[in-house]
């Protein structure tokens, strides 16, 4: 009676359709089905009204978002990968290299910039998920690393944004040891009292969440972000069982103790701010000389 | 002749198996001479053919062979004495890492490493080397240990990465990777790791940051094991092979990209064909290494450390 058993497929990871808003005045939200007017979307910053829905964002509207009247400054966009493998599968890599600068504009998938929020001076870095799925390589792993670097020299906070599917393997080993030299990074910020805000968007996998993203001072996520190690299909794959209900979104991870707090877009900056005012209160006098006790200007 | 030769192997074992049989009627008392003289001639001739020119994924292959030794091997063979640690004193003891105090040749070294297993029982309990996020930190914990009482830590990697499960994901795989990677940045002992078979991307680099980071001539090391590599880009992973060539995996590869620092030399046919040998090669390389690095001060190791990894990475600014 085989018709019982017939394998039930795998649900399509919610995300991968909502890379691109289709254009037009409306839109349906991937998650509620609800048809949704655009403008009013935008106004709602991209949250599904009805469902909370969070759509994907560019690294640009999420800088746009977070920083003071959505001013920053970029840094080292001079950066472009090189093809140190010649790795080619059905297409080069320098090809898919050309085809998302042509896309997105930007030249890998990391901004790294500098500016103010709630009046405090600091680094983001934010990932640009639709340049080859927000993955690490070299020069993504060299930006993070200077705008690490970066509020290490100028004692300010840190914050990076992720959106990612992980290492990128077009660049092999030199991906992998992205992980190392990131993480050496944030080893060094806290060495330094530097405060590094993690936010993690949807999704932050693999490589990206196994070093830098997970060691955050704080760790914040967008509701239903996937977050994970390993992808839901290969763990599906392994334990030859369905995933649980919910399995690798921000909601779990809280659950499990994995990150300290879910935020909605729209009180996203007024939270930093809080985060901010704590790490830069100029009444604590335990940190030692070394801590970020500059940081507030202006 | 090994029930586990490879298929590229099945010559040299025939040869192999040819002399045995007349070395062992020469023992009978007639001479053989030279059919033996003639059989070494082509066996030596066969193996330079063979392993001469070996693709990436029969290196891959060979990293992965059933009858290499294993970290744990390696122990047996190099150290004067262990005392295993167990326990990440969290959640659970992890049988896919196995790591305690070791002495090589007098000398106290904090040894830790990954777990395979040979048969089905032992696969099992050690998860076919695959650590669930209490292995990394386990693992942490024993480097810690080292950090405080001024013990080098080494590392002998041989995985095909952190597990990907239910319960792993549950207990932050992530989150304990990631701080393995950070705390291994700046543990103020030397760190020296030596992937000895495979050393599969996340998973392996959570043991394999140091400050001398060493390969076996036929060992592999990948952000991602080919059949996955090849499940994505062709839905198919059974093209692992072709996967191999542009993931540019090899022992040789790291070198020359100098993400690794040496490469350890195997005997012909692989580390699998004389296991002692290879674990004094390996002791020889990691004594010298410990004595280098004894040289610089703490402050000096940690500052080449961060750089080491710093300068990882090929870009070009226009």
């Amino acid at each position: 009676m085989s018709w019982f058993n017939n394998p039930k497929t795998p649900k399509t990871p919610v995300g991968d359709k909502q890379l691109k808003i289709p254009e037009g005045l409306w839109l349906k939200c991937e998650n509620c089905k609800e048809i949704l007017y655009r403008k009013e979307l935008e106004k709602n910053l991209n949250v599904c009204m009805k469902c909370n829905y969070h759509f994907r964002l560019s690294a640009s509207q999420r800088l746009g978002l977070i920083y003071d009247n959505g001013v920053y400054t970029e840094f080292d966009n001079n950066l472009a990968a090189i093809d140190p493998l010649k790795f080619k599968d059905s297409q080069k890599y320098r090809d898919r290299l050309k085809n998302s600068q042509e896309n997105t504009g930007l030249k890998d998938a990391l901004l790294n910039t500098q500016g103010k929020l709630g009046g405090y001076e600091m680094v983001i870095c934010a990932f640009e998920f639709s340049f080859m799925g927000g993955s690490m390589a070299s020069v993504v792993g060299e930006k993070l690393s200077r705008g690490m670097e970066r509020a290490i020299q100028l004692k300010i906070p840190f914050m990076s944004i992720s959106a990612s599917g992980g290492a990128r393997m077009q660049e092999g080993l030199f991906s992998l040891m992205q992980m190392a030299k990131t993480s050496a990074a944030v080893s060094a910020m806290g060495r330094a009292k530097i405060p590094f805000i993690s936010l993690l968007t949807d999704p932050t996998m693999g490589g990206v969440s196994a070093s830098f993203a997970m060691l955050g001072d704080v760790i914040i996520a967008e509701p239903g972000a996937l977050i994970g190690f390993a992808g839901p299909r290969v763990i599906e794959q392994t334990m030859k069982k369905p995933l649980p209900e919910g399995f690798q979104r921000a909601e779990f991870l809280l659950e499990h103790g994995m990150i300290d707090m879910i935020v909605n877009r729209g009180q996203l900056r007024n939270r930093l701010v809080q985060i901010l005012n704590f790490f830069n209160s100029q009444t604590a006098g335990y940190a030692g000389k070394d801590a970020c006790g500059q940081c507030l200007t202006v | 002749m090994s029930k586990n030769s490879l298929e590229f192997e099945k010559p040299i074992d025939d040869l192999l198996h040819q002399i045995k049989k007349y070395e062992d009627l020469s023992s009978g008392g007639k001479d053989y001479k030279a059919e033996l003289q003639r059989l070494r001639k082509k066996l030596a001739k066969v193996e330079k053919e063979v392993f001469g020119s070996l693709t990436p994924w029969q290196k891959t292959q060979l990293a992965r062979h059933p009858d290499r030794p294993y970290p744990v091997d390696y122990f047996n063979m190099m150290l004067d004495d262990f005392v295993e640690l167990h326990g990440d004193r969290r959640f659970a003891e992890d049988y896919a890492i196995i790591g305690g105090m070791g002495m090589l040749e007098g000398r106290p070294v904090m040894i830790i490493g990954n777990q395979k297993g040979r048969d089905t029982k032992q696969k099992i309990k050690y998860n076919f080397g695959m650590a669930n996020p209490e292995g990394y930190r386990k693992s942490l914990r024993l480097m810690k240990l080292a950090e405080k009482f001024g013990k080098p830590v080494i590392t002998i990697i041989d995985t095909p990465g952190a597990y990907p499960g239910i319960g792993a994901e549950e207990r932050g795989q992530s989150q304990a990777i990631a701080e393995n990677l950070m705390e291994m940045a700046h543990l103020q002992v030397p760190i020296i790791a030596i992937v000895t078979g495979e050393g599969g991307s996340g998973g392996a680099l959570a043991l394999g940051m140091g400050d001398r980071v060493l390969m076996l001539e036929n060992s592999v090391y990948s952000v991602i094991s080919p059949e996955s590599c090849a499940a994505i880009l062709w839905r198919d992973a059974s093209k692992a092979a072709d996967a191999a060539e542009p993931l540019r995996l090899t022992a040789q590869d790291a070198y020359s990209f100098k993400i690794i620092d040496s490469i350890i030399p195997e005997p012909t046919g692989g580390a699998h064909r004389d296991g002692k040998a290879e674990a004094t090669v390996l002791k020889t390389a990691i004594k010298k290494h410990l004595e280098e690095l004894d040289r610089f001060s703490i402050d000096e190791l940690l500052e080449n450390r961060y750089n080491k990894y710093r300068r990882i990475g090929v870009y070009e600014e226009q």
